[in-house]
């Protein structure tokens, strides 16, 4: 299958491992991959904080740059822009009045997957060959949970890691408190929603927290980074592509 | 006047709510509680979904249909004996009500558990004139004796354990005698001070959950009783309802009847459903007035998106399910509508008044986590409605001075339409790596990064970008 990758800004810019490692994991499992160089932003920032004007602009050329990418299909490690592509798009264009723009969009995003409804449902993998000899807990971030509906997608792939110890994170459907500029606006809200996630993880006595969202996980790893523990936060990606 | 609006923005709040480490442990307590109790009453229906989509095409029938429903149960209700009265805003539904009151004579009127009278500030305006009005639902009534605020649609008490509760009773009820905090004490303490009332009180007032305009009955779902007591028992009874508690047939309240209590008390059947039509001759009240009360209504209706805010049924699932009001409680919200429902229904209630308006910030007052939207027994999708309002309020500022906001969020703009400018962009985030300590962390960052690293570290941005690594390992294959 050939399939052009989604990378997100902030795996471009700040993560670049769980984009590397979503593009040795589908090449590892003998698909092509190809990168659309002109991608930027998917504009969810911008339509989070209600500058949904300033997000048509970057709508516009998200589309433009995907569906002229020769591909079946297009995928991204994280649920938040895929849901930002999925739910969103359309109706930032329909909002400014450009039907067209939107049914453009929608025909981008349902062909667009976040990495764990790429590999079960399209092509059809649970265990993906991938070595990981830690203790894992996975937080379900909540755009993946409650906007895609991954489900146990992630697990299911999880539990096929040969050496992972997969453990069950109690409360894990709570959100972990981002919530994009959430965490700058109403950062002592955040704040207090993350020392709950961070103590329920602690708990698990796990080695690493796993999600399919950098996002979430900056906001996870850096509080954790924060009062020192050595709990550290892995993309998804990077536990399965890991041999 | 109404009880819509605080005097200060949800963060600045929120910051002092959160610093009330009782507050919040009885909260998150009653929250959690609450919640795992809903999702086993919910399991327990595998037609909850087909149930939720019929609630949310009724009330979207509802506001599609109001003028025509709220005159149809006008005729129903006059037919049966009853007044109806039309009130614009709080201020009209006020002086409504008092008018009703002074007519019968009475100084003192009993009161079943109301949003609609929370939000028009109905008890104060009444002190105001010399009447008192006595909360019977328990939880009110502790809000009440503690010259407190509610803090919750369905547990207005919650922010307080029993301790506090006894605390309350001791100092308010003046003959309650000797008390511990066992819940059936405390019950036992506030029925006997609430028996007296009720057998003297000549005047009821309440709010209704629902208005049949069908039949012009009248619904009211509570858990105690008291809420019967206040409807039986005195010969006067002024029910004060928003105009979207209507509903269009009798049948149309099996429905709700069934997503109501599962949703808010996590209970399989109310245990006090009480409905009346008109007045009947030798039973229950003589007289019965109905307000129908605007308050921003019709504004919010005329938002083709934000108008789903009205097909609340105020059963307050959305609070116990949400992650900030588990930690701030309902107080910071300033309204009486707390919650993820109160961050899309109060601003639009009240409208807004400029940036500076404290409901002007309640739209943010979200992660956009979707929790709210997932229990919701009628589909408001609320996230949605989050983002839809917080659009307007930007729109709205256009064309001022624009904000440090407006500029980071269009200069992030011009660079992302921009896959040259991105590129260069990212090239110049690299010597951000000079912010990190020796271990690679960044903990501090000028504002207002400063306000992500008050409680959390970034890390060292990477010695390549994704699209750096791209270019190395796969431009030459091509």
């Amino acid at each position: 299958m050939r399939i052009a990758l989604f990378v997100t800004c902030l795996a471009d810019g700040l993560f670049p491992n769980s984009a590397i490692a979503t593009v040795e994991l589908l090449e590892r499992l003998g698909h092509e991959v190809v990168f659309p160089e002109h991608q930027t932003c998917c504009g969810q920032m911008h339509v989070n904080t209600g500058y949904q004007r300033e997000a048509v602009a970057l709508v516009r050329h998200h589309v433009e740059v995907f569906e002229d990418a020769a591909c079946d299909a297009v995928v991204a490690p994280s649920g938040s822009c895929v849901g930002s592509v999925r739910h969103q798009h359309a109706m930032v264009a329909r909002r400014a009045g450009d039907e067209a723009l939107a049914q453009r969009a929608e025909a981008v995003a349902a062909r667009t997957y976040e990495l764990s409804e790429l590999l079960v449902d399209v092509l059809g993998v649970r265990d993906v060959g991938a070595y990981y000899p830690h203790t894992v807990t996975y937080h379900p971030t909540c755009h993946s949970l409650r906007m895609l509906r991954v489900g146990d997608k992630p697990l299911q792939l999880l539990r096929h890691v040969r050496g992972l110890t997969l453990v069950e994170l109690p409360m894990a459907e709570s959100c972990c408190g981002f919530g994009g500029t959430f965490a700058i606006k109403n950062v002592d809200t955040s704040t207090a929603i993350l020392e709950d996630k961070m103590a329920a993880i602690l708990g698990t006595g796990a080695q690493v927290c796993t999600a399919g969202d950098s996002s979430c996980l900056m906001h996870i790893g850096g509080g954790l980074s924060r009062i020192g523990s050595a709990v550290r936060t892995v993309h998804l990606a990077e536990i399965l592509a890991s041999r | 006047m109404s009880n819509l609006r605080g005097d200060e923005p949800f963060p600045r709040a929120a910051r002092k709510a959160l610093a009330d480490t009782q507050m919040r442990r009885n909260v998150g307590h009653a929250t959690r509680s609450i919640r795992t109790k809903r999702l086993a009453a919910v399991a327990e229906c595998p037609d909850w979904e087909e149930l939720r989509l019929a609630g949310s095409t009724l009330k979207d029938d509802v506001l599609a249909r109001l003028p025509e429903l709220l005159e149809q149960l006008e005729r129903n209700v006059t037919a049966h004996g009853g007044v109806v009265h039309w009130a614009r805003d709080a201020d009209e539904a006020n002086r409504i009500v008092t008018g009703l009151i002074r007519a019968t004579g009475a100084q003192e009127v009993v009161k079943v558990k109301s949003m609609a009278t929370q939000e028009i500030g109905l008890n104060e305006h009444l002190k105001a004139e010399g009447i008192a009005a006595i909360e019977t639902d328990l939880a009110e009534l502790i809000v009440q004796l503690g010259n407190d605020w509610p803090s919750h649609i369905l547990v207005p008490a919650i922010h307080r354990n029993r301790a506090e509760i006894r605390e309350i009773f001791l100092r308010e009820m003046p003959d309650v005698g000797p008390l511990g905090d066992e819940p059936r004490e405390l019950a036992m303490a506030a029925r006997t001070y609430l028996r007296r009332k009720f057998l003297s009180a000549r005047v009821a007032v309440s709010g209704a959950n629902f208005g049949v305009a069908e039949t012009g009955t009248l619904a009211v779902v509570e858990s105690e009783g008291n809420g019967r007591m206040c409807l039986t028992l005195p010969e006067t009874l002024v029910t004060v309802m928003g105009i979207e508690k209507v509903v269009p047939r009798f049948a149309d309240l099996a429905v709700f009847m069934q997503l109501l209590p599962r949703s808010s008390t996590a209970e399989r059947m109310n245990p006090y459903t009480s409905m009346w039509t008109g007045v009947h001759p030798g039973d229950g009240p003589q007289e019965f007035h109905l307000v129908l009360l605007d308050n921003g209504r019709t504004r919010v209706l005329a938002d083709p998106v934000g108008r789903d805010a009205l097909k609340c049924i105020r059963c307050s699932a959305c609070l116990n399910v949400c992650p900030v009001y588990e930690r701030t409680g309902g107080h910071a919200y300033g309204s009486v509508y707390p919650g993820p429902i109160g961050a899309i229904l109060s601003p639009q209630l009240t409208g807004i008044r400029g940036h500076h308006d404290p409901n002007a910030s309640l739209p943010f007052a979200s992660s956009l986590c979707g929790a709210c939207f997932d229990v919701c027994p009628v589909r408001i999708d609320i996230p949605s409605i989050l983002v839809h309002l917080r659009a307007e309020l930007v729109d709205a500022e256009r064309g001022g001075l624009p904000t440090g906001q407006d500029l980071a969020m269009k200069a992030a703009a011009w660079v992302m339409r921009s896959p040259r400018r991105f590129s260069m962009a990212e090239k110049a985030a690299t010597p951000g790596r000079l912010l990190a300590n020796a271990d690679h962390r960044i903990t501090a960052l000028p504002w207002p990064g400063s306000k992500w690293t008050a409680a959390r570290d970034l890390p060292e941005p990477p010695r390549l970008t994704f699209r750096q690594w791209w270019a190395r390992t796969h431009e030459g294959r091509r």
